[in-house]
Formats: structure tokens, sequence, C-alpha cells
């Protein structure tokens, strides 16, 4: 059997004397979807910040792409392939639309000072390169006439969008999708749905997607974990999940199963 | 800025050019004046170098004017020494690799300045800058080689116009390519918010500690310029409030605005030499404008970018 | 071997008036989460309002003199509480919510303002001046250890504010309505607790602490100027930093032990001329590696 892109064992983590996370075991497949749902609070946040490496886990191992990442910094796991969006939108500011994703693409440039002191052809070339590529996600993703506008004037709907580009542009193998649908409305989410269903069939990547709303996750994912309380409680097909005791019990409390 | 010429290093010629005919037409200009304008040169090689710390990486330094120091310190030594043994006729040709040594070790300075930046943030890192500041300046007053409390005198002066012009056209342009270049958004990234930045694949640690290394580089060099200017240099001079000065000068330019922080630069240093009455009053007016500078204009006072208002649906 | 306790006492001494600085710095930084660079500076203020309102007080009862004394004291650290109240009035209030470092850039231009204000001709001049003698010249000796009056009442003063700020902060409505500000300030105000009164609260009653050091330091060092805050106060910092910011026992405990530290150092010869610089490199070796400090917790940063 081919290993999977991502793995999680027995990933457990312990803030003092809280357990926020417990024995999560979890793998997610190249070009896989996959949701990760709970109740609020259940750690499904905690396990994307030891994922990414901006928590190291008390216990248990991670391996992506067949290597352990242990104690691996962000910026190590994102350039090995893993690009993530934030909860709570964590766009760069003072910036404009067009550099934020400009600053994305800087990780797969051996361009560093040197070529951007000496100014000489193949540093134009390159930034012509950046520029394109740039301004093709930016096409791609529907966010072309904002490109000069600062990042954080554009409408809510429009930062998820960015974040979401901005971590394509890293070109991830494993792009991973913090609540984005958190704070919109129906059409917004619907929107949404079609945008993560879009990007997968474009660029192929594997999608691990956190996500409180049952409904988003139910339409678009293969399969779905649940967490509760810091642990694994299901996982299966939106099927499976529907009807799992555990699960709705966790949703709706013990009184409606 | 790039649009307009193409080409930054053609810039940086033209600059250097003006430079050299500055520099060749200073017999006509009364000293009193060239003064001024070196002056003006060593706070904008100092404003522009901190505004790549403070301004552009967004991490707050108060320890400029230690980097200054060594810079001063070390092309001072090292011209005094050269003074007895190659003789005055040959030294301007030493001039330059003494400012350059200067700047270098400054360098090593604020690359052990930037290791704890990779731990501390904000109010943490202005605070232990200092201290690294502070401590520098203890070191200098207790070490006999560098004539201890009383410093140095009878540098040579060697710091003309040329040598400033051509130095700050070399910071700038330095600063300016650095910034905005694709690798540059780097460091802008990392001001903005760390955590997206390393999320997005860029080494925060590696920008923090380039920008001050960098920055720290420059303050060498315009401490070198201004050792050789004044021709002669304590540790006092080199105090919390130098530091302090240049921070006012980044902090009213607009931090992260090069054009900005370099008018504030002139401004500040023209200011106490035009208004000689209130010059008594400088610190005090230097902390007001500072208080209302952070309540009223936070974004600087020579920032007149358009504020964008968020776009419609 | 006595001259080694001999120094401890006078560390002790210096060390005490560290620690009433040191709290203000924390107990403001629990509560706003900045360093507030000014606070050096109500310190110098402290001990310039002891050295103006002395001859006020001799008036009324006797300086040198028990009755007198206690009345300066008390006297300066009310002047000094509203001080700290206007200063965060002023200057603080219109940025609250606004970036951390805003706050602190601010704080450094009050700073400043202070220092140069109080320099010019028209306040305190930027000379040195002598500090009344407040109490009756004494000494005594415990154990083989001779203490003078000043350094007894350096001392003993610091315990009692010590205690009776230990009292406040823990079984009073106010102090837990301060630790609770501290802990969540959101939640804090949801709960009915107003953040503004504590805040005002918290920097009258770190002010009235770094008033008395400024007496107490009148007392023992007995020259005092405008620019003292700023040496002092950077050292109080870094007791804060030490005994882990945020954390009251620790500031306390870290004020001592930075002023035997210093105490020590300076008697030393060889590193004695160093002595200035002993604080930032222990501030700089504790932030790298126990950022926490002695006593402080572990805190998370959210993602």
């Amino acid at each position: 059997m081919i290993a999977p892109l991502l793995e999680l064992e027995n990933v457990t983590i312990r803030f003092g004397g809280l357990v926020a996370v417990s024995e999560v075991n979890l793998r997610v497949g190249d070009g896989e979807l996959i949701g990760l749902i709970g109740p609020n609070g259940a750690g499904k946040t905690t396990v994307f910040n030891m994922i990414t490496g901006v928590y190291q886990p008390t216990d248990g191992k991670i391996i992506f792409g067949g290597k352990p990442t242990a104690c691996q910094k962000p910026h190590v796991l994102t350039k090995r392939g893993m690009a993530r969006t934030f909860q709570n939108i964590r766009l760069f500011g003072s910036m404009s639309v067009f550099d934020n994703v400009r600053a994305a693409t800087q990780l797969h440039r051996s361009h560093g000072i040197r070529q951007a002191l000496w100014r000489g052809r193949s540093h134009q070339t390159s930034e012509k390169e950046v520029e394109d590529r740039v301004l093709e996600l930016l096409e791609v993703f529907s966010l072309q006439d904002y490109r000069d506008e600062l990042a954080k004037s554009l409408p809510y709907g429009g930062q998820r969008r960015l974040e979401i580009v901005r971590a394509m542009a890293t070109q991830p193998k494993l792009l991973l999708l913090d609540e984005p649908a958190a704070g919109m409305n129906p059409s917004e989410k619907e929107d949404l749905m079609h945008l993560i269903e879009f990007i997968r069939k474009r660029f192929g990547m594997a999608i691990l997607l956190v996500e409180h709303d049952m409904k988003v996750v139910m339409g678009i994912c293969e399969r779905i974990a649940v967490l509760e309380y810091g642990r694994k409680i299901a996982e299966g097909t939106p099927k499976e999940i529907q009807c799992h005791p555990k699960v709705i019990e966790a949703y709706l409390g013990a009184a409606a199963v | 800025m790039s649009r307009i010429f193409k080409d930054p290093r053609l810039l940086l010629l033209i600059a250097i050019a003006g430079a050299v005919v500055a520099g060749l037409s200073a017999d006509k200009m009364n000293p009193y004046y060239s003064g001024v304008v070196i002056d003006i040169g060593i706070a904008i090689i100092l404003a522009v170098s901190l505004n790549l710390i403070n301004g552009h990486t967004g991490q707050f330094s108060l320890g400029h004017a230690g980097f200054m120091s060594v810079g001063a310190y070390v092309s001072a030594m090292i011209t005094l020494a050269l003074q007895k043994s190659i003789g005055p006729a040959a030294l301007p040709w030493a001039f330059l690799p003494a400012l350059v040594a200067g700047g270098v070790v400054a360098a090593l300075a604020g690359l052990l300045v930037g290791v704890p930046s990779l731990r501390l943030k904000g109010d943490y890192l202005a605070i232990v800058t200092l201290g690294f500041g502070e401590i520098i300046r203890v070191i200098f007053q207790n070490v006999e080689a560098a004539g201890a409390a009383s410093g140095l005198s009878g540098i040579p002066r060697l710091t003309g116009l040329t040598w400033t012009f051509t130095l700050v056209a070399v910071t700038v342009y330095v600063v300016g390519c650095l910034v905005n270049s694709t690798y540059g958004r780097g460091f802008i990234a990392v001001h903005d918010d760390e955590v997206a930045a390393s999320s997005m694949g860029l080494n925060p640690t590696r920008y923090k500690v380039t920008a001050f290394v960098i920055g720290a580089f420059f303050a060498g060099i315009a401490g070198g310029l201004f050792a050789h200017h004044k021709t002669s240099i304590t540790p006092q001079v080199f105090d919390f409030m130098k530091s302090f000065e240049v921070v006012v000068m980044v902090i009213l330019g607009g931090m992260g605005r090069t054009a900005g922080v370099i008018l504030a630069a002139i401004l500040l240093t023209l200011a106490p030499e035009f208004l000689r009455a209130v010059a008594e009053y400088r610190m005090i007016i230097y902390a007001l404008l500072i208080i209302f500078m952070m309540i009223a204009r936070p974004q600087g006072l020579f920032n007149f970018e358009r504020k964008k208002k968020p776009l419609a649906h | 071997m006595n001259e080694i306790f001999q120094q401890l006492v006078n560390g002790l001494a210096l060390g005490a008036v560290y620690a009433l600085i040191a709290i203000g710095y924390t107990m403001v930084y629990g509560v706003l989460r900045f360093i507030n660079f000014a606070h050096g500076d109500v310190f110098m203020l402290g001990s310039f309002t002891g050295y103006y309102i002395a001859p006020q007080i001799a008036e009324w009862f006797p300086l040198p003199g028990w009755a007198g004394w206690t009345a300066v004291m008390i006297s300066t650290m009310i002047i000094c509480a509203i001080i700290g109240i206007v200063i965060e009035l002023l200057a603080y209030r219109p940025l609250r919510n606004r970036p951390r470092l805003t706050v602190l850039i601010t704080a450094i231009g009050v700073s400043l303002l202070i220092e140069y204000t109080c320099q010019h001709k028209a306040f305190f001049g930027a000379s040195q001046k002598a500090f009344p003698k407040l109490l009756p010249a004494g000494n005594f000796t415990m154990g083989g250890l001779s203490f003078n009056t000043t350094q007894f009442v350096v001392l003993g003063v610091t315990l009692i504010l010590l205690a009776a700020l230990t009292f406040i902060v823990k079984k009073t409505r106010i102090g837990m309505a301060m630790r609770a500000v501290s802990h969540n300030s959101a939640a804090a105000s949801l709960m009915g607790i107003s953040n503004t009164f504590i805040i005002s609260f918290t920097f009258g009653l770190g002010s009235a602490l770094a008033g008395a050091g400024g007496i107490l330091y009148g007392m023992t060092y007995t020259g005092i100027e405008p620019l003292m805050g700023v040496n002092v106060g950077l050292k109080a910092f870094v007791a804060a930093v030490l005994g882990g910011i945020g954390n009251l026992p620790g500031a306390a405990l870290g004020g001592l032990v930075l002023g035997v530290v210093e105490t020590y150092a300076g008697g030393m010869s060889g590193i004695s001329t160093y002595r200035d610089g002993i604080a930032f490199a222990i501030l700089i070796i504790i932030l790298i590696f126990k950022p926490t400090g002695l006593l402080g917790s572990k805190q998370i940063e959210k993602v």
C-alpha cells in the first residue's frame, strides 16, 4: 500500500494539565478531500496547528510525504508542500492583494538578496515570472480587479478567497483550510463549496477542511473525521457520519439519540 | 518608482556622479553649511537603515546608536593607527576601507542583537536592543584602547560631501531595492503577520536577522562618517537619546516609508540649526511630537497615502 | 565574612527600592500588557516631591523626625498616585486598543517629556540637589551587623508596603477586580468590572509605590536629579522581567536579587566599572533563556 500524503499517529498535545487533543489518528491520501468536524473547542484548530508545525505534539507522530514533521518550523513544512488558511483571517494587512500573493511565491525561488540588489537580467525575468504567476492565480480566482487594493479593504468573502489564493501560491500538495465558511451567509457558503471543488478539480491537490458547518462538509467531503473533546469519535463517509449515533449525540445532545 | 526608471542602478550612478560634483564644488561652500549638509546625510543614512529594521520589518529597535558607535570607533581607530604608519597624504585612500570595516563590525553586533529578536517581540525587543546599546556604551567607556570615558580625539577629518552623498545614495539604493522585490516583500510580510508569513514558507528568523545585520551595517557606516566629521567622539555621544532621535525620524516620516523618513531626517537636523531659540526645548518638542503623532497620526506626518475605503460588494 | 553580610544589607536596601518600582511595571503590564516607560520618571518625581514638600511639612512637624517623615511619605505617595493617574488619562487612554508598539512609543515620549521638562531651569534644573534629612541619623547593630536607621527604614517600609499591596490584591474586592482584568479584560468587563477604573487604580497604586521608592532612594543616596529615573527605572524593569513580568512576588524577588547582585559586583574590583551593564546583561540572558522569569508562568500564543 502506498503511504498516505499525511498521517497522524496517536497525536496528543497537553497544555499544562489540559489534554487538548488526545490520540488522534488521521490519514489523508493524495488528492483526497477530507473534512474534520466537531463542536466548538473540540481541538480542530489545534490539530491544524500541530500538522503545520505551529505547536509540537506532546506525543504521537505526524508523517507528511513519508517523512516525520517533528520539530520542523511552519515555513519548512510549507516548503515541503503544505499550506494553510487561518480561522481568523491573517492577511498581510499593509500590502496590496497582488503583493500578498507575491510574497507567498518567494519560497520556490532561488532569488534572494544578491539578485534583489544587483537587479540584473535574471532578476528581471524572475520578477516577471512571479508577476505572471500571481496574475494568473488572481484571475483564476477572479480577484484581478482588486490587485492594487489593500488586502484588508477587500470585503469579507474576498479576504477569505485571497487567503486561499495566497496559500495556493505556495504550490502545496496539501491545502489546509481552517473554517473557511466562518461568518459567511448561506449564499457565500454555497460559493465557497463550489470554489473548493473547483480548486480540487483544477489543481488536484489534497484538501483537509476544518469546518464547523455540517452542511458545507457533508456536501463536498469524501471522508469526514469527527472530533469531540480532543478525541476522534467517528470517521467515515458523509452518509455514515450523518447517522452515526455518537456524532448525533455530540452535536445535538444525548436526548436526540 | 521602478516604473519611471526601469533600472534603479542608473539612478544610483546618477546620484554618485552628483555626489562627486557636489564634492568638487564644496570648496566654494561656507564650511558651516557643508557641515550641516554632512549632518543631514548622516541622519538620512541612520534613519533609512533604522527604517529597514523598525519600519519595514517591524522589529522595534532602540539600539541604533550602539551600532553607530561601533562603526565610529572601529573606523576611527583604524584611521588613527594608519595616520601614524602611512601618513596623512595616503589616508583618504584608507577611508572607505575603514568605513566598511566599521560597518562590518557593526553588522556583527547587529547579528548578535538580531538573535534575541527571534524569540522576542515588540516591547521586550525594544528593551533588549536598548540594553544592548547601553552595554556597548559601557564597554567603550571601559576599554582603554578606545580612550575609555574621554573617547577618541584627533580623528582625521576625512568625511566630505562626496563620501556622504555617495553613501546616502548607496543606503537608499540598498534598502529600496531590497524591499521592492519579491524577496523583500518578506520583510513586510514578517512585519504584518509573522505566523502567516511563516505559513507562507517565509523564514521570519532569516528576515529579521537580515534586517538587523543590514541596518546595523549602515548605522556603522554612518558612525564612521560621523567620527571623521566631528573628529572627536566619546561614548556619551551614542547614548539612548541618539537612538531615540533616529527613532523620532522614522516615526515622523512614517514607518516603512523611505521618502518620508528622508524628509523627516532633513527637517529634524535642520530645525535646531534654524531655530536656535528653540534648540533648548528640542527634546521637549521631540517628546511632545512623538506623543501627538502616536495619538493623532500614527502612520507618519508625511504619509499622505489616501485611506482606501472598504470596497462594496 | 562580616564584609559580605554588610554588602548584603546594602544590596537589599538598594533592591528594596528596585522592588517597589518593579511592582508598578509589573502591575501595569498585568492589566494593559505594555511597559510603562514613564514609570521610572514617576519615581524621580517622587524624590522631587519629597524634596519640595519637606520644608512645608517641617512647619507642622519637626524634621528630621518620625512624624514629619511619615507625613512626607504619605503626601508624596498621594501626589505620585495622582501623577500616575493623570499620565494614564492623558497619554495612554486615547490609545486603548491600539497596537502595543504605539503605546510603548508614546510611553517613551511621556518619559522624555517629563525628564526634559524637569531638567529645564524653569522646573528643577539639571543639577543635582541634596535630598533633605528626614530622619534622625543613627546606627545600631543586630547580630554583629550594623544598620543605619535609613537602611532599616527602607527595608521595613518596603516590607510593610508589600504586605499592604498583597492584602489589597488578594483580599479586597478591588484587588480581585484587578486580577480579573489582568486575566482577561474583555471577560472582566462583561462581568460588570469597569476596566477604566481598574486601570486608573492600578496606575495610582503603582505610582504611589514608586513615589515611596523615590523618598527611600533620596534618603539612602541623598543626591537627586531629573534623570535619576532613567537608570533606576530601567533596572527596576529588569527586576520585573527577572521575577516574571505580571507576577507581584516575582517583581519583589527580582528587585532584591538585582540589588544584591549589583552591590556585590560593584564591590568587586575588575568588574565594578561594568556595574551599569550588569542589569542589562541579566535582562538579555533571562529573556533569551527563560523569558517567563523566575516565577512567571508560560503563555501559549493563540493562532
